[in-house]
This record gives structure tokens, C-alpha cells and sequence, in this order.
């Protein structure tokens, strides 16, 4: 019996090194052994560190200071610094369970026809040629990382070319995504630290070296994590690049609307890509723009050369969805649906999210201004430069884990903050730190 | 429709090769020709025999997807796109497992309203879930499959991540079993739902199947199943239907289950439970669960992908999970941070509104007792629309042939033991849906149809071969 007790000891030390069990949990293990076998056939799991991302609202929530402040996750807040469901939102949300002719059958593995129609139209200009003559392929999918999963999927499987360029930095999440869906990961120059802006030439340079008919990821606007976006001359100049190297543009879209207020607007280069007549493949999410994040829900767009190609390819995603999750949830699609086909409420929809947008764009300016008026060394333009839910403050990792460790101030390690997590009442906490940080740690 | 593909070929010649063009898109005739423009595929390159020099400029207008070609219909779902198309007004769709209710309609629960309800006016937010879904729904769900006072859920030994439905949650499964168990195979059983060996397949885990569907009795091959996954290399992962089994109907016994346990422990297979199903078979979550429980009450570690789609008629909500029983609270950690892993570059995080529907069911007493109720309910009506079919089915068919099978067998589906020949004469002559495999959902079938039906499926078996 001693050697079976030890036998045990030892393995669960083992399995300590790759977690972080307390004591007390360790007890509680012995104790509760199975009847059968001691030996778990899942021994060889180590405990997977938490997602950097969504593991720093992990860290918030288990803080319990009251001056906490999560500025970790793209996650919009209100000046009161509560979660935003919007007006339209709950409007919609109301006439569909309201309405006794809606079920809840197995929607078709594509999704909502009508949530993939008016999503294409909103992406792409309701007058878009490529719409109109159906060269475009949309199926819904869930939210932006869906989207773009189903997207690497279908291209590891269908495209000749297997790497993807992806910028540096970029959205954590991207290099997992594509390289789960069995495609090479490369990146090109995009943020320039010393100028916290764009490294125009070193973008042009690493995407005009790259091979013939590699894919090209995009952010669409508001570029994340850095808020650095090109200006419309450069994406031109961009646009004429891959197009003259055959590169497959794969743009992200997961703020539409949210970056300058206007949906056209960011819409922009994307529909600069389609007006040429070219290829390329669009992810859209309506988590931020719609304030829709736990719903799932989201777009891929593949414009084609051909409407028939664009129907092979459909039938093909077809293929792609159906094993990973057979069809898409109802209830977010629903939502985005009534909502864009009804002129008052997409009307309302337009006011809101222009409210959004200004309340970050405020908070901006705001931070900066305290920033100026407390002497913080540098220069603190780039706060104000740069658009959409995040910004690249240019803080180092230590300069965050002190922020975390003084002032209860949770972002990612790369120096993103989320301003959609500020208020007018937060800006002076997270002033005094960013000063703190920068004068007190280098 | 758009002009397809479009290349521009300019050949100047002076004395062209007539059998290198293809004369329709040419229309030769005369010796010289500047361009042609050309409706179609890739471009070729034509070189002529004479002196003349040819110059080939292409103008690319091709898609880079040129080469993709069109992906069959869904066998499943393809089949109620083939219903609506008909516009007989005898055809029955009996192709997917969706209830309907005597009347054909579709069935939104009346304790799945009542939650929206109260969803609508609590006025909940719409935040990012955890990547492992709602911990209300996670709690609700494995203790709704074990049991509440299950030892494995009192001793924390259960991994539970909110998955996309069965579907989904069977696909991180197999996802961690590519990860952390290469190699390894599923045996899945011969016949099982349509998409499992894509579900494995996609997700690059091998699978060969166990014996299981005995045409000759229209049941259980035991021996052959048994001696299958005794066959199989240890460490196997045994795919098993907990109830109801899809396409069949036909589930193992109390004691055969004992013994399937017995033959798994033997070679260290790892049972692997596909649970869509419970309390729509006989009616009882608890009875529909027994195999599980029987599994876990052993002290083995497993699998369960779990399905909400039909017991709580949550079809198009996409909400369910996975379940790994493992032999410690510390293992079962480390598998739910791996899970987590997979899922995050898959869709992030789940869908809140199912979680929040079934968590709300199932945390409020009252409507837990209104949900069994209409469970029971709906296991009532197709196991009545059975015996119906049977009694037709008898009534009509006067060669003595034992058609109890079809009592026999459980849940939404009977195998009817037709093959495709007779299943295609099904669709053709009468308009009956259903898949090719002699599958028919007894969900869709009405008691007035069951006549019709009866007919229909004589006729097939008889007349067909």
C-alpha cells in the first residue's frame, strides 16, 4: 500500500511541473482516486497557459481592487463602463422571439440566404458589379475567427499557394487560425516602433518578395493591435503590388462602422480590391459593430472571377462546415438581418454605432490630453493618430506587468490598450500609470 | 449571367494548322485571323507547322478557383432540399431527424419560449463567452448526463467545454485526440451517422469500423461487434451511440452493454459516447443515460459529445458539449485547457444563446418538470406513430414476413431494411424522403400518413430489388 501511495505521489509531482495545483487540490486528488486504474490515459496533457488575450479579463476578474480597469479585450463599454447592448439590437432581439411563425429548424450548412445577401451588400456596396453579376460567394459563419478558419480551410484544400502573410504585429489570434487550417504562417513589416506608425517601405519590400500567388492577410480598417491604418494612396499603391505579384488579398473586417463612424468609409479598401475586377476573400464580424460578440456572428465572402466559379465554391465551403459544426447559430444572424433589411432600424443601427466610434474617438483625445498635462515623457501623438478600438501604446512588457502589478491596469503585454474599456472617469488612473510606468520602469 | 472566363488569343499565321483548332470556337474558314476571343476553360497554346511565326498574348482573366469542381449535396441534409423542390402533395419528408408533430409542423417547446422569455426580460448582455462556453450551461449539462450526485462530477474528474451542437463538440474531440493521441483510431460502427468519418476525417484521425447492423435479423451483429473492437489495436477510441442509434435504431441491451464495457476495458480502448439523444428515446433522461452511467460507474475515463438539438428542439441554436470523464480533478483540468486550445482558433468562443436557453431550463425546477414533459411527450408520439406503421405494415402485407424490427428499435429512426434501389423507388414513385441507406425519421411521419407510408415501403421491398 505505502508503494502504491508513493507510485501516486510521483505522478502527480509529475503532473504538478506542468500545472500550477495547490496544495489543497493535490489532497483532494489522492483522496478521490478511481477504482479501476490509477494511470490517466490523458497523463501526457500539460495545462495549457491561458489565451493571452481573453485570459487578461481571466486575470481581471480574479483581481479584487476596486480600481481595477480592463482594458485587455476589444470589448465595447460605456462611459459608464458597462457592456453595450444596443437599442436596435434589443428591438430586433424582441420582434423575432415575439414572432410565433419563427422556428428553430436547422438552418441551411451557408446560413441565413438573407443574412448572407445584405452582409455581402454591406462589406462590398450595394451596387458592388461583383454582386451584382454573382461572382460572390458568402456563407455565414462564426463571427471573424470562424470566418477566417473556414477561409484558411478552404484554401489549404482548394489553393494552389500554402503561405499567408500576416502582418507584424497582428491579432494574436491569426497565426493559430491559419496554422490549425494546415497553412504557413509568414509576416511582413507593417509597425514602425520608432515612428509608432506605418513601415510603408518595409511593407511594400517584404509583400514585393513574396512569392507569386501568396496569400495576403489585410485588416480592412482599424488595424488591430497597432490602430495604424494605411492612408487611401497607400492601399492603392498596395493594391496595384499584389495585384501585379498575383497575391490573394484576404481582408479581416471586424470594424466596419467602428473605425471612423462611417460604414462606407471603412469599407473603402476593400472595395478598392473588388472595383479592379480581382479575387480576394473577405471575414466580416458584427461583434463590435453590432455589439454582438457572444453570438457568433460573422461572414466569409469569396469574390470570384465567375458566378459559376463562385457556386463551385460554395458548394466547397459546403464541405469545409459541415464536418467542423454542421450549420451555423440562428439567433445572431436573425438579429443582423432584421436589422439591415428594415430602413428605420438599419437607420438607428447607423446612429448608434456613429456614437460608439465618437466615444472612443473622445477617449482618445482625452487620454492624450491628460498625458500632455501630467508631463509624461514623449510623445504621445500616436494616441490620437491612431483609429479604431486599440491602441499600440509603445509600452514594453515590464512597463505592463507593472501597470497590472501598481495600478490594477489589465491589457495585453504588447502594450495594446482597448479605449473602448475607458471613461472619462478611468482616464486619470490610467494616466497616472502610463506616467508612472514610464518614468519609474524602463 | 456574367461572361465566364475570357482569354484573347491573337495568332498570326500565314498558313494555320486546321487540325490544331477547335472549330467550333474558331469558325476556320479563312487563312489569317487576328483574335479570337475565346468563352471557357484554360487557354491552350496552338503551335502551327508552318514557318509563320505565332504570337500568343493572353490577357489572364481566369479565377485562381477555376479548377474547384462542385461538391456533391449533402447525402443528410440534401435530402430536404430535394422535399421542397417537390411539389406532390402526397410526399413525405422523412429525411432528416427534425420532430415534427402530428401535423408536420415543426415544434418549438413551450418551456424553450418561456426561457426566451425571461432571457428577453432579464436583458442579459451579449458579452464574449468563456472559450469553454457558459459555466451555468457547462454545470447544467454534464450534471444532467451523470447524474448530479455522480461521484465523477463530485470529485471534479469531468472536462466540460459548450461545443456547436453534437457536431462541434465531437470535432474538438477529435481534434485532441489528432493532438495528443496520433495514430490512434476510432472505431465507429458499421452503419453510424453520415458524418462522423467526415468529422474524423477532416479532422486527420484515422477511423475503421466495428460490426454492427445485421441485414439478415435487422439487429445487433453482437459477436461481430465484440470481435471488432477486440481486433482493434489498443488504445482504440470506440465510437458508441448512447441511445437511440443513428441511422439504425438498434441499441445494445443492459448486458450486451456490460460486456461491450468488458471487451473495451480488456484492450484499454477509450469508450467515446455520442450522446444526441437523451430522454428522446424511451422518454427518461436518466434510462437514455444508463450506458454512460454504466461506463463512468466502472471507473473508466471517457468521451461524451452531447447534442441539444432534438431533446430540446434546439436544432438551429447549435448547442451542446463535450464531456471527458478523466481519473483525476488534476487531469480533468489539464484536458479542459487543451480543449480550450482547440476551439480558440476554431470560432474563439460559443454561442451564448442556446447555453443561456438550456441553462435556464434546466436550473429552474419548474420548467425542468415542464421540459420533461414535453420530452416525454414527443418519445410518446413517434414510439405510438411506430406501432401505427408496424400495425399498417402487418395489416397489409399478408406473406407472413416478421416485420417487429421495426418495434424493436428506438428513438427517432427505423431502419427499414430497404436498400437503395428501394429507397430511390420510395422517393420516385411515391414522394417518400428519406436517406439511402433505408433510413426514415419516424419524427417526420404522422399517424395519418402511416397507411401511405406502409404502402409505400410493401410496395418498395416487394417490387424492387
Amino acid at each position: 500500500m505505502e508503494a502504491t501511495a508513493d507510485r501516486r505521489i510521483a505522478t502527480l509531482a509529475r503532473h504538478l511541473e506542468a500545472s500550477s495545483l495547490s496544495y489543497s487540490q493535490i489532497n483532494n486528488t489522492i483522496s478521490s482516486s478511481p477504482t479501476s486504474s490509477n494511470s490517466s490515459v490523458f497523463a501526457h496533457l500539460a495545462r495549457a497557459p491561458e489565451d493571452p488575450i481573453l485570459g487578461v479579463t481571466v486575470a481581471f476578474n480574479k483581481d479584487s481592487s476596486p480600481s481595477k480597469l480592463n482594458l485587455g479585450v476589444g470589448a465595447y463599454r460605456t462611459e459608464e463602463g458597462k457592456p453595450l447592448v444596443l437599442n436596435v439590437v434589443r428591438q430586433a432581439e424582441k420582434l423575432l422571439v415575439n414572432d410565433s411563425s419563427r422556428n428553430k429548424e436547422y438552418i441551411p450548412i451557408v446560413g441565413l440566404a438573407d443574412f448572407n445577401k445584405l452582409s455581402a451588400k454591406l462589406i462590398l456596396g450595394a451596387n458592388s458589379p461583383a454582386i451584382q453579376e454573382n461572382r460572390v460567394a458568402t456563407v455565414q459563419c462564426l463571427s471573424g475567427t470562424g470566418s477566417l478558419r473556414v477561409g484558411a480551410e478552404f484554401l489549404a484544400r482548394h489553393y494552389h499557394q500554402r503561405t499567408v502573410y500576416i502582418t507584424q504585429p497582428t491579432w494574436g489570434n491569426h497565426p493559430k487560425v491559419f496554422a490549425l487550417a494546415g497553412l504557413a504562417v509568414s509576416t511582413y513589416r507593417y509597425y514602425d516602433p520608432t515612428t509608432r506608425g506605418l513601415n510603408f517601405q518595409g511593407l511594400l519590400e517584404d509583400l514585393g518578395s513574396a512569392p507569386s500567388g501568396a496569400i495576403v492577410l489585410l485588416h480592412a480598417c482599424a488595424h488591430n493591435p497597432t490602430g495604424v491604418d494605411p492612408t487611401l494612396a497607400q492601399w492603392e499603391q498596395m493594391r496595384q503590388l499584389i495585384r501585379s505579384k498575383g497575391l490573394l488579398p484576404f481582408f479581416d473586417s471586424a470594424y466596419q462602422g467602428f473605425a471612423s463612424g462611417s460604414l462606407d468609409r471603412d469599407a473603402e479598401p476593400v472595395r478598392m480590391f473588388v472595383a479592379d475586377g480581382g479575387e480576394c476573400l473577405v471575414a466580416q464580424s458584427y461583434a463590435k459593430n453590432m455589439g454582438l460578440y457572444g453570438e457568433r456572428v460573422g461572414a466569409l465572402s469569396i469574390v470570384c472571377k465567375a458566378a459559376d466559379v463562385a457556386s463551385r465554391v460554395e458548394s466547397q465551403l459546403k464541405l469545409v462546415i459541415r464536418p467542423m459544426y454542421s450549420s451555423p447559430p440562428i439567433h445572431g444572424a436573425s438579429i443582423v438581418a432584421t436589422i439591415l433589411k428594415d430602413r428605420n432600424m438599419y437607420h438607428q443601427w447607423t446612429i448608434e454605432l456613429k456614437e460608439m466610434a465618437e466615444r472612443i474617438i473622445s477617449m482618445r483625445q482625452q487620454l492624450f490630453n491628460a498625458l500632455k498635462s501630467r508631463g509624461t515623457p514623449g510623445d504621445w501623438s500616436h494616441i490620437i493618430k491612431q483609429i479604431g478600438m486599440f491602441t499600440f501604446t509603445g509600452l514594453n512588457s515590464k512597463q505592463v506587468a507593472f501597470m497590472t502589478k501598481e495600478y490594477h491596469i489589465y491589457m495585453t503585454s504588447d502594450g495594446r490598450i482597448s479605449m473602448a474599456g475607458l471613461s472619462s472617469r478611468t482616464v486619470p488612473h490610467l494616466a497616472d500609470a502610463i506616467h508612472a510606468a514610464v518614468t519609474r520602469v524602463v | 449571367m456574367a461572361a465566364s472566363s475570357a482569354a484573347i488569343l491573337s495568332v498570326v499565321s500565314s498558313t494555320p494548322n486546321a487540325a490544331s483548332f477547335s472549330k467550333e470556337k474558331l469558325k476556320l474558314g479563312s487563312c489569317n485571323f487576328n483574335s479570337v476571343l475565346w468563352q471557357g476553360k484554360q487557354p491552350s497554346f496552338f503551335k502551327t507547322k508552318s514557318l509563320s511565326k505565332v504570337t500568343m498574348s493572353v490577357a489572364t482573366n481566369v479565377s485562381r478557383f477555376e479548377s474547384i469542381t462542385m461538391a456533391p449535396p449533402d447525402p443528410i441534409l440534401g435530402v430536404s432540399e430535394a422535399f421542397k423542390a417537390d411539389t406532390n402533395e402526397m410526399k413525405l419528408n422523412l429525411g432528416v431527424g427534425a420532430y415534427r408533430t402530428e401535423d408536420l409542423e415543426p415544434y418549438v417547446l413551450n418551456v424553450v419560449k418561456k426561457a426566451e422569455n425571461l432571457m428577453l426580460a432579464s436583458g442579459e448582455n451579449k458579452e464574449y463567452l468563456p472559450i469553454e462556453g457558459l459555466v451555468a450551461f457547462n454545470k447544467a449539462t454534464a450534471e444532467l448526463l451523470f447524474g448530479a450526485g455522480n461521484p465523477v462530477i463530485q470529485q471534479q474528474r469531468v472536462a466540460t467545454v459548450q461545443g456547436l451542437s453534437g457536431t462541434g463538440s465531437l470535432r474538438l474531440a477529435a481534434a485532441l485526440i489528432e493532438r495528443y493521441f496520433p495514430g490512434a483510431k476510432v472505431l465507429i460502427s458499421s452503419p453510424t451517422w453520415g458524418n462522423h468519418k467526415n468529422i474524423f476525417n477532416d479532422a486527420k484521425v484515422p477511423w475503421s469500423e466495428y460490426r454492427y447492423y445485421d441485414p439478415k435479423t435487422v439487429g445487433l451483429d453482437f459477436d461481430g461487434m465484440l470481435s471488432d473492437i477486440k481486433a482493434a489495436p489498443e488504445g482504440s477510441f470506440v465510437l458508441l451511440h448512447g441511445c437511440a442509434h443513428n441511422p439504425t435504431g438498434i441499441d445494445p441491451t443492459p448486458e450486451q452493454w456490460v460486456k461491450i464495457a468488458d471487451a473495451i476495458e480488456e484492450k484499454n480502448h477509450i469508450p467515446f459516447f455520442d450522446v444526441a439523444y437523451q430522454g428522446f428515446a424511451s422518454g427518461s433522461l436518466d434510462e437514455d443515460a444508463s450506458s454512460v452511467r454504466l461506463f463512468a460507474s466502472r471507473g473508466m475515463e471517457l468521451l461524451v459529445a452531447q447534442s441539444y438539438s432534438k431533446n430540446l428542439g434546439l436544432y438551429a441554436e447549435r448547442i451542446g458539449a463535450i464531456n471527458v470523464v478523466c481519473s483525476s480533478a488534476d487531469a480533468a483540468t489539464r484536458v479542459k485547457s487543451q480543449l480550450k486550445r482547440l476551439a480558440r482558433p476554431m470560432y474563439s468562443n460559443p454561442p451564448v444563446h442556446g447555453a443561456r436557453i438550456v441553462a435556464n431550463i434546466v436550473g429552474n425546477p419548474t420548467l425542468f418538470n415542464e421540459w420533461k414533459e414535453e420530452m416525454e411527450m414527443m418519445a410518446g408520439r413517434i414510439k405510438s406513430v411506430r406501432q401505427k406503421l408496424f400495425d399498417s405494415i402487418c395489416a397489409n402485407d399478408k406473406s407472413g414476413k416478421d416485420w417487429s424490427y421495426i418495434l424493436k428499435q428506438i428513438g427517432m429512426f427505423s431502419f427499414t431494411g430497404l436498400n437503395k434501389a428501394q429507397s430511390d423507388n420510395m422517393t420516385n414513385k411515391w414522394h417518400v424522403y428519406m436517406t439511402k441507406d433505408g433510413r426514415i425519421s419516424l419524427a417526420g411521419l404522422s399517424s395519418a400518413k402511416c397507411e401511405y407510408l406502409a404502402d409505400a415501403i410493401i410496395d418498395s421491398f416487394y417490387n424492387v430489388s
